[in-house]
């Protein structure tokens, strides 16, 4: 019995170990935002990186999103006859879950991998070294910026998959499938409330401090040369990927 | 002075440096020997406090780098450059943002100023202003190392410290960096610790040469004193006779 339970012991001490200095390392590296030098650039640098990057994919993932949730929306509100409810389904799907949650995926592997990557080179290149070296904190030039970065920059692609997902409903639903245009619309502004969309800024917010606190900590702590980097950046898209999904349980069920 | 005092330091268990003593004079170029694995990088990093001993001190001007923290380690910094072994350019910036940038982030001086002093130490190194707009990875290896010297040279430091140099240089590439470090060291007089393993060709630099193995300083002297040394493993080292170090 032993064998098996102390590995789980030992896993789980682990587990726990390193969730607690993500959270230091997320709290030192906000902190840092409110002590000088401000570097307003970097910021801007990193929200080009993190945000307007992923700003076709979010598109493409958005579109597409929409018109399948119309699509299947579509066919089952016909055998009740509720077709007029397709607007507010797309919406409310897409504001209270899919938005956010699709959006962080979307973020998580497209930019939380290319951060854990540049971090990561940063560390076995002695880059972070040669920043402490020269009397300048790593956390505050490298880190803090990417953390703000995800911030602002994924409740903003929230927004975007948001409206575009429902133009890309809006085409399956009114254009291809003849609903009419005005129902679309109207359910939609009669069945979303602020609760809705207010939990969705919320869910977005955790999922992009989530996504950037894991990238930056698995790229920082990278060792072991190329093969670490490559290592961290997998563990970045998986282990982003679980936590985006089980916040979004947790914050589902608060805002009930 | 900088003066290293029963240096400790382990890694999982295996002793790396095991009571190193040492003494850098002011001003002048001191050189550690040894082969590679031994621990020179990593004593280099306990002098410029990137990493913390098990036990021991490292003196500079009589305060101990080793107890230092948070912003009184900044200001220490501040005296130091470093040159890495492989430069450690930044990636992002190009040749003159990555020259340029101990000046933009640590003084207030006035970017016509700053462009004046990037271009001056770019032509002390040998490099074309043309050079200035490439990015680290449109550079050779000699170029990269003389964009990083020229990069440590910039804030004109007190000391400055050199990982392994011209380690992947061709022989003419590794007499241009030690011809480099001459003449910095000539018209500034910093105080400068080098690790390499570069012999004969490290000689050329050295008022004083330190040899490290198996954590400990074995040797001491002037670079006449190291080649006349009884010690047989010193000498097998510098004529690179057999590879004593595993036995």
């Amino acid at each position: 019995m032993a064998i098996f339970i102390r590995p789980l012991g030992r896993w789980v001490l682990n587990w726990v170990q390193e969730a607690g200095a993500m959270l230091l390392f997320l709290l030192q590296g906000l902190a840092l935002a409110f002590v000088p030098p401000f570097r307003p650039r970097r910021l801007l640098q990193e929200i080009n990186l993190i945000g307007v990057k992923s700003t076709l994919i979010v598109l493409l993932t958005a579109a597409f999103t929409g018109m399948v949730l119309a699509l299947q929306g579509y066919y089952t509100l016909r055998k009740y006859g509720s077709e007029g409810a397709l607007g507010s389904a797309v919406a409310l799907s897409l504001i209270r879950e899919m938005g956010p949650v699709l959006t962080a995926l979307m973020v998580s592997a497209r930019a939380g991998s290319a951060v854990t990557a540049e971090i990561g080179i940063m560390r076995i290149t002695e880059q972070l070294d040669a920043l402490d070296t020269m009397a300048v904190n790593p956390m505050q030039y490298v880190v803090m910026p990417k953390l703000l970065a995800g911030l602002i920059a994924v409740p903003l692609l929230t927004a975007i998959f948001d409206v575009v997902g429902i133009l890309g409903g809006y085409l399956v639903g009114v254009v291809l499938l003849g609903v009419s245009s005005g129902a679309y619309f109207s359910g939609m502004v009669q069945s979303v409330v602020p609760l809705d969309i207010n939990g969705g800024i919320v869910k977005s917010l955790v999922f992009g401090l989530t996504i950037i606190m894991v990238a930056s900590f698995k790229g920082y702590y990278t060792e072991h040369g190329a093969e670490g980097v490559s290592r961290a950046t997998n563990q970045t898209v998986v282990l982003s990927a679980v936590l985006v999904l089980a916040w979004d349980y947790i914050l589902t069920s608060f805002f009930m | 002075m900088i003066k290293i005092i029963d240096l400790h330091k382990s890694f999982n268990g295996q002793a790396v440096l095991d009571g190193i003593n040492l003494e850098m004079p002011t001003g002048k170029i001191t050189v550690v020997i040894g082969k590679s694995g031994v621990g020179k990088s990593v004593l280099l990093k306990h002098i410029i406090g990137l990493l913390k001993p098990d036990r021991g001190q490292v003196l500079i001007d009589g305060v101990d780098v080793t107890q230092l923290k948070g912003r009184k380690l900044q200001e220490m910094r501040r005296r130091f450059a470093v040159l890495f072994q492989g430069g450690a350019l930044f990636d992002s910036l190009n040749v003159f943002e990555n020259v340029a940038f101990p000046l933009r982030e640590k003084t207030r001086l006035p970017e016509a100023e700053i462009t004046r002093r990037v271009h001056e130490r770019l032509e002390q190194m040998n490099l074309s202003p043309e050079v200035a707009n490439k990015f680290p990875d449109e550079l050779s290896g000699g170029m990269k190392k003389r964009v990083a010297l020229a990069r440590a040279m910039i804030q004109e430091p007190e000391i400055i410290l050199f990982d392994e140099p011209v380690t992947g240089l061709d022989p003419p590439m590794s007499n241009t960096v030690f011809h480099l470090i001459n003449k910095t060291h000539d018209a500034s007089g910093y105080t400068a610790l080098v690790v390499a393993h570069d012999l004969p060709e490290v000689f050329q630099v050295a008022d004083y040469v330190a040899m490290l193995h198996r954590g400990r300083i074995i040797a001491y002297g002037t670079p006449e004193e190291i080649q006349r040394h009884q010690d047989p493993k010193v000498q097998s080292f510098i004529k690179g006779e057999v590879d004593f170090l595993e036995d």
